[in-house]
């Protein structure tokens, strides 16, 4: 991959620190391996958003409710839930509804592309601060839904959420344990570590490929000008439905990562501030510009833990007055605003000469 | 084989409300011409630019591309039928490179989808590379192939007209559609763009020119139809145009007061 190369500097180095951050972090304790676990799920999300706002420049404010799906529909087939709700379906699975995450990846891909497509018909002509509104209506009546179909038949089991989901399995390995493997122990947060470090960069390939492909570059051109892309013989309507449910795959998958992950699921995880906050990792990062999603979401992701450390010692200054919740989030607000201020485009937005010829030539990836 | 005409439309009507703004308009435009549509502000020209290219939906009227009848509906599947357009006031895409420009306009003359592009099947790469490979024709054809990999925004204005319409030529046009390229050009830039139409025809394309500028149709259209208040007030060669009485009037107003 000679572009991405390029952007990332040595491969070789960043496979290694990658690969190596688990063991780094470890003896901080597993909290911290867990926030670096959070960071790629975000960093998953990030780039399945950047898709519908990076790409084809759709503003789309009710991304969680993709990432609500996957994590609903791994926390109803993998778990007692559903079996314990209604007795015919106990009757066909005597042994409880355990689908292995090979099966439950497609099915939440598929189902979340599905939900980004019917989210994605009815606002076809809506554009800027109308698409925002009507999709975060949109991830909003997911969340409500959610959190009200215990009745009158027990669904969605209400703000008590979904558990025990079951943990995922790779190669007959439950990552919920941890893995001996002779010479060292890897516990299982280092595990999920792995699995997610894997989707990233199979992500981050997959979007690669896309933003230099005539389908990227079409999401591109309606980003642009949408008549002239629309005189130029895009159909406009297909690209963006493409774009809709490319970018909800994303979620999706991430949502069934984070279900088998956390173990549990409720409507609470999926508020709107969660959006928000994807959005502004997209955004902060650098529209569109693959790095720059990447560190918008890992800053933003693993900033508020770091914060914690920032936050202590400045309560004690206020004599304990102030909360500590609000301050980081003061601090983080702070922050954006800054960023914002200097570096409108984003923190690595897409450098002004594109070497767009190179990756055209060599065919890379 | 083909016909002599490309465009042939006849009857067409658009009414905006208490205006109607086209009333019966025809135009015949043949094959390798150049087809001047002028007339006075106000007159139409743009409308009926819109509805040919299915910006704005005809209240009536017959429609022929290269001997299929189309219905200008959707502005994509007019691209598709083979009418490519610039606009008046250019509409690049300004983030993206002059390459990738014209290589978006390939996008309906090629196929391959999400599927081609994750996995880079064979076909897809091949694809890419003929892609860029016309991209680059094309834009060493209007003459900014160096300024490939630059940012559209950034671009000329004269430079910015001619991706335009290299963008426009990508989509393998029947017919080039021009609305007023030389507007807010000056002299220098003038005679370059009639260079390029001259070259455009010269290698056996039709291209549709709207223009306010009459010398720059006079000298360049093999035929010319003149609008008027939404109506075809004369047709014919420019020489036979000009001489036009009802034409003068329309231009340079009546004697009576």
């Amino acid at each position: 991959m000679l572009n991405t190369n390029a952007l990332f500097g040595n491969r070789w180095l960043l496979a290694s620190v990658l690969l190596l951050l688990p063991f780094v972090l470890q003896p901080f304790g597993n909290a911290w391996v867990r926030i670096a676990d959070m960071s790629l799920l975000y960093v998953l999300l990030a780039l399945g958003l950047n898709i519908v706002v990076g790409y084809a420049g759709l503003l789309d404010l009710g991304y969680v409710a993709f990432f609500a799906v996957g994590a609903y529909l791994f926390g109803l087939l993998a778990s007692p839930h559903l079996t314990d709700a209604f007795p015919w379906i106990a009757a066909m699975f005597p042994n409880g509804l355990h689908l292995s995450l090979w099966m439950v990846l497609p099915m939440a891909a598929g189902v979340a592309a599905l939900f980004g497509i019917l989210l994605g018909a009815p606002t076809l002509k809506l554009r800027g601060d109308y698409l925002a509104i009507v999709t975060l209506g949109f991830g909003e009546i997911i969340r409500v839904f959610l959190n009200n179909l215990d009745q009158p038949v027990n669904i969605t089991n209400g703000p008590k959420g979904i558990g025990p989901i079951d943990s995922v399995s790779v190669f007959g390995h439950p990552l919920s344990k941890r893995l001996d493997l002779g010479f060292i122990e890897l516990p299982s947060v280092t595990l999920y570590y792995y699995l997610f470090l894997v989707l990233v960069v199979v992500s981050v390939v997959v979007c690669h490929r896309l933003e230099n492909s005539r389908i990227g570059r079409a999401w591109m051109a309606i980003r642009e000008d949408e008549i002239a892309a629309k005189a130029m013989g895009l159909n406009t309507r297909n690209l963006k439905l493409m774009a809709f449910g490319m970018g909800a795959t994303f979620g999706g998958i991430s949502g069934a990562m984070f279900a088998a992950f956390q173990g549990f699921v409720s409507p609470e995880s999926f508020s709107l501030m969660e959006s928000v906050m994807i959005v502004a990792m997209v955004v902060l990062g650098g529209l569109g510009h693959l790095p720059g999603v990447i560190l918008g979401a890992v800053l933003l992701a693993a900033l508020p833990e770091a914060l914690r450390y920032v936050a202590g010692p400045l309560q004690e200054m206020t004599g304990g007055r102030l909360d500590a919740a609000i301050l980081r989030q003061l601090l983080i607000s702070v922050a954006m605003v800054g960023i914002m201020l200097w570096r409108p485009s984003g923190l690595w937005p897409k450098p002004e000469h594109s070497k767009r010829l190179q990756s055209v030539e060599g065919h890379d990836a | 084989m083909l016909s002599q005409h490309v465009l042939q439309v006849a009857g067409v009507s658009k009414r905006f409300g208490g205006l109607q703004a086209l009333n019966d308009v025809h135009l015949n435009i043949e094959r390798g011409q150049v087809y001047g549509l002028i007339g006075p502000n106000g007159a139409g020209k743009t409308t009926f630019f819109n509805v040919i290219t299915g910006l704005y939906p005809a209240d009536s009227g017959n429609f022929v591309l290269a001997d299929q009848p189309y219905q200008p509906k959707d502005v994509h599947l007019v691209a598709k039928a083979g009418i490519a357009r610039t606009f008046q006031n250019i509409r690049l895409f300004a983030d993206m490179t002059a390459l990738e420009n014209v290589m978006v306009a390939r996008h309906v003359r090629t196929h391959s989808g999400l599927l081609g592009a994750i996995f880079r099947t064979k076909s897809f790469t091949q694809e890419e590379k003929e892609i860029a490979e016309r991209a680059h024709e094309l834009l060493a054809y209007v003459g900014i192939d160096t300024l490939a990999d630059v940012k559209a925004r950034t671009l000329s204005y004269g430079d910015q007209r001619r991706l335009e319409i290299a963008r426009a030529l990508a989509t393998d046009p029947q017919l080039l559609a021009l609305d007023e390229p030389a507007a807010g050009m000056n002299a220098t830039e003038k005679v370059q763009l009639r260079a390029l139409i001259d070259k455009i025809r010269h290698d056996h394309r039709t291209v549709l020119l709207i223009e306010h500028d009459v010398k720059l149709v006079m000298g360049l259209c093999d035929r010319v139809t003149v609008l008027d208040e939404g109506q075809v007030i004369a047709e014919g060669t420019p020489a036979h145009v000009q001489r036009d009485a009802r034409v003068m009037q329309a231009y340079l107003g009546t004697a009576q007061v």
